[in-house]
């Protein structure tokens, strides 16, 4: 996913030197020493606010309450037993495998409905990104007119299922009985109940497809068009420029554009705090739901177990793709 | 709120066929629709927002009271106020001390946490992006696995930190761990990573140290990668919630994010005007360098 470059200046530097031999070795010692000097700081803070802890994290999830004796695996097997962390490690699962891939096609979708290689459709570009910088605090209210309880969304379901019901009714000569009944049929506070998961995802995509958006449209913007034109005088139609230039000319994007929208997806939870508190309906009760409420009663040892779990997830992922890559590049090679 | 994204879906699936049949101007007109009716997906919650910020009391009351808390009436929702009035800014922007404390307090917590992500962060993504020294991969995984690990993981170990350091309870507390947020490192390395070595080469033939070369030379041509970063970084910690309902207890001290939600309770005349008055900055920033963002995304995305 991440190719580094060195510096690749040697030549001017051969011309500031001595002897060949010396001359490479302090070469890399110099520019080790550079680098150093330029990172020093931000690893400092790294390694003092995250590494170091993270060590004490390690250490607490293998000893008991109190922190003083060991109790092997006994953490581990707790929090993999408790309810709660199951029912969150499952609803985020849930969440993941349902917004991830509906997020990557509705704004790859929107990409190739906006992109334009001259540059113009810039108003459709600033609108579909402007989600992503509007802070959640302040659409709160919005979401809740939209989805409360007699709110637009109901309002709307009942005004087609009562226009549907006057199309059914008139043609059966009964009269406004029928109608005055499915007025009432929509009456559900979408977010205290089961539909508050739709709704989580409804307000993700909103907010993040802006930000895939413009990866995906840097990405078409670095295709050559001449592969275009090539293929349009071979005669490849739309559908088959799609599959053999664009889809292969994004791969590169893709892995980026995943690991971003994983990112964002957790904070998702400002979402679902603010629209439905830190108790909200079980179908949205996530892993950072589970946290906060661990976190309010101070139980160090569950999060600091809960966190190794989660690291491991994530190391578990990211190996998994870099071997998804290694067997994609072998394929390919032969 | 879903069917239009449905009507993506099945215009996608369509185009191929269709085309055959639509002449390019159809074609181009199909397109504008589409695009206009995702982009109403965008502007109508905004417009029915700016619309509700301009309304006085009664007329609020009248129209959200169940979205606001203060009953339960239906939503009689409108894109325009029947009586628009500026009384909800004046009684915010005058009368409303609170809200005064609480921008102040976002203020101070995001921008000594910018300030801090440019001074530490850019040359960390230098040495990152122009250099090679032993140990730099593995150093690098670790700080994109820190980049995409979610809050709750870090969590425990900044508060053991703060804790420590009897940080938590203060300003400090949400700056100090931002500041060390390695996104920003990651973003500014792949805008440095695109500097052309020639330019470097350049600046060194001249006699340029290793330091005047980054000030002079990386600064000025990683600039929209610099860009990109704060302007994430100004998003994301203006928006923040888990950091402040973990770290603050005191309420004096709450950030807008965190303040904003609970308003409608205490002034809902205002509760509008408010979540406008607060995405005021980041929309005008972003505005402003829209041009500088998209470079520095792409070239986040397009190296591999």
């Amino acid at each position: 996913m991440i190719k580094m470059s060195g510096r690749k200046h040697t030549g001017s530097e051969l011309l500031r030197g001595g002897g060949l031999r010396r001359q490479k070795h302090g070469i890399r010692r110099r520019q080790a020493r550079a680098a150093w000097f330029f990172l020093a700081p931000s690893l400092a803070g790294v390694v003092v606010f995250t590494a170091v802890p993270f060590g004490d994290v390690i250490r607490r999830s293998f000893l008991d309450a109190m922190g003083r004796t060991g109790v092997g695996l006994a953490n581990y097997a707790a929090v993999c037993g408790n309810t709660a962390f199951r029912l969150a490690a499952v609803n985020t699962v849930r969440f993941l495998a349902v917004c991830l891939p509906l997020l990557l096609f509705v704004s790859f979708a929107l990409a190739l409905l906006v992109f334009r290689r001259d540059g113009r459709g810039n108003l459709y570009k600033t609108t579909l990104v402007l989600p992503m910088v509007i802070p959640v605090a302040a659409m709160v209210l919005v979401w809740k007119i939209i989805f409360c309880q007699d709110g637009l969304l109901n309002e709307f379901l009942n005004w087609t299922a009562g226009m549907a019901g006057r199309a059914g009714t008139s043609g059966g000569g009964e009269a406004a009985g029928g109608a005055v009944q499915v007025t009432k049929l929509w009456s559900s506070d979408w977010v205290n109940s089961g539909a508050a998961f739709p709704i989580l995802i409804v307000t993700y995509i909103w907010k993040n497809a802006g930000y895939d958006l413009m990866l995906w449209l840097a990405g078409l913007a670095s295709i050559s068009e001449s592969l275009y034109d090539a293929a349009r005088v071979d005669g490849a139609g739309a559908w088959a420029r799609l599959r053999y230039i664009t889809l292969p000319g994004l791969s590169g994007t893709f892995g980026l554009v995943l690991i971003l929208s994983v990112v964002n997806s957790f904070r998702v939870y400002r979402e679902a705090y603010l629209l439905a508190g830190s108790y909200p309906d079980m179908s949205i009760y996530m892993i950072p739901h589970l946290f906060s409420h661990w976190f309010l009663t101070l139980d160090v040892q569950n999060m600091c177990t809960g966190s190794m779990l989660l690291v491991a997830a994530a190391l578990a992922a990211a190996g998994a793709a870099g071997a998804a890559r290694l067997i994609s590049m072998h394929t390919k090679r032969r | 709120m879903r069917d239009p994204d449905k009507a993506i879906f099945t215009a996608e699936k369509k185009e191929p066929a269709v085309r055959g049949g639509l002449t390019r101007r159809a074609h181009a007109r199909l397109r504008v629709i589409v695009c206009a009716a995702v982009c109403l997906l965008v502007w109508l919650p905004l417009l029915l927002m700016l619309a509700a910020s301009f309304m006085p009391e009664d007329e609020l009351l009248y129209r959200y009271a169940e979205p606001l808390g203060t009953g339960r009436e239906p939503v009689r929702a409108a894109l325009l106020a029947s009586y628009p009035s500026p009384q909800p800014f004046l009684e915010l922007l005058l009368r409303s001390p609170g809200f005064y404390i609480m921008f102040w307090n976002s203020c101070i917590q995001v921008l000594p946490a910018l300030a801090g992500q440019l001074l530490v962060g850019a040359p960390a993504a230098w040495a990152f992006a122009r250099y090679s020294f032993p140990a730099k991969k593995p150093l690098f995984f670790l700080y994109v696995l820190l980049m995409v690990l979610p809050f709750q993981v870090t969590q425990v170990s900044n508060y053991l930190v703060l804790d420590r350091l009897h940080f938590l309870d203060s300003h400090l507390a949400l700056i100090l761990p931002a500041v060390w947020a390695t996104f920003p490192v990651f973003i500014m390395t792949r805008s440095f990573e695109t500097i052309p070595d020639a330019l470097l080469e350049a600046a060194y033939l001249d006699g340029a140290g290793e330091l005047r070369a980054f000030l002079h030379v990386g600064l000025p041509s990683g600039y929209p990668g610099i860009v990109t970063a704060l302007l994430l970084g100004f998003i994301d910690n203006w928006n923040a919630l888990e950091q402040p309902v973990a770290y603050l207890k005191r309420a004096v001290l709450w950030p807008l994010s965190l303040y904003l939600p609970g308003i409608a309770q205490e002034k809902a005349s205002v509760a509008f005007a408010a979540g406008i008055v607060m995405m005021m900055p980041p929309v005008l920033l972003y505005l402003n360098s829209q041009s500088e963002l998209e470079q520095g995304i792409a070239a986040s995305g397009v190296k591999e």
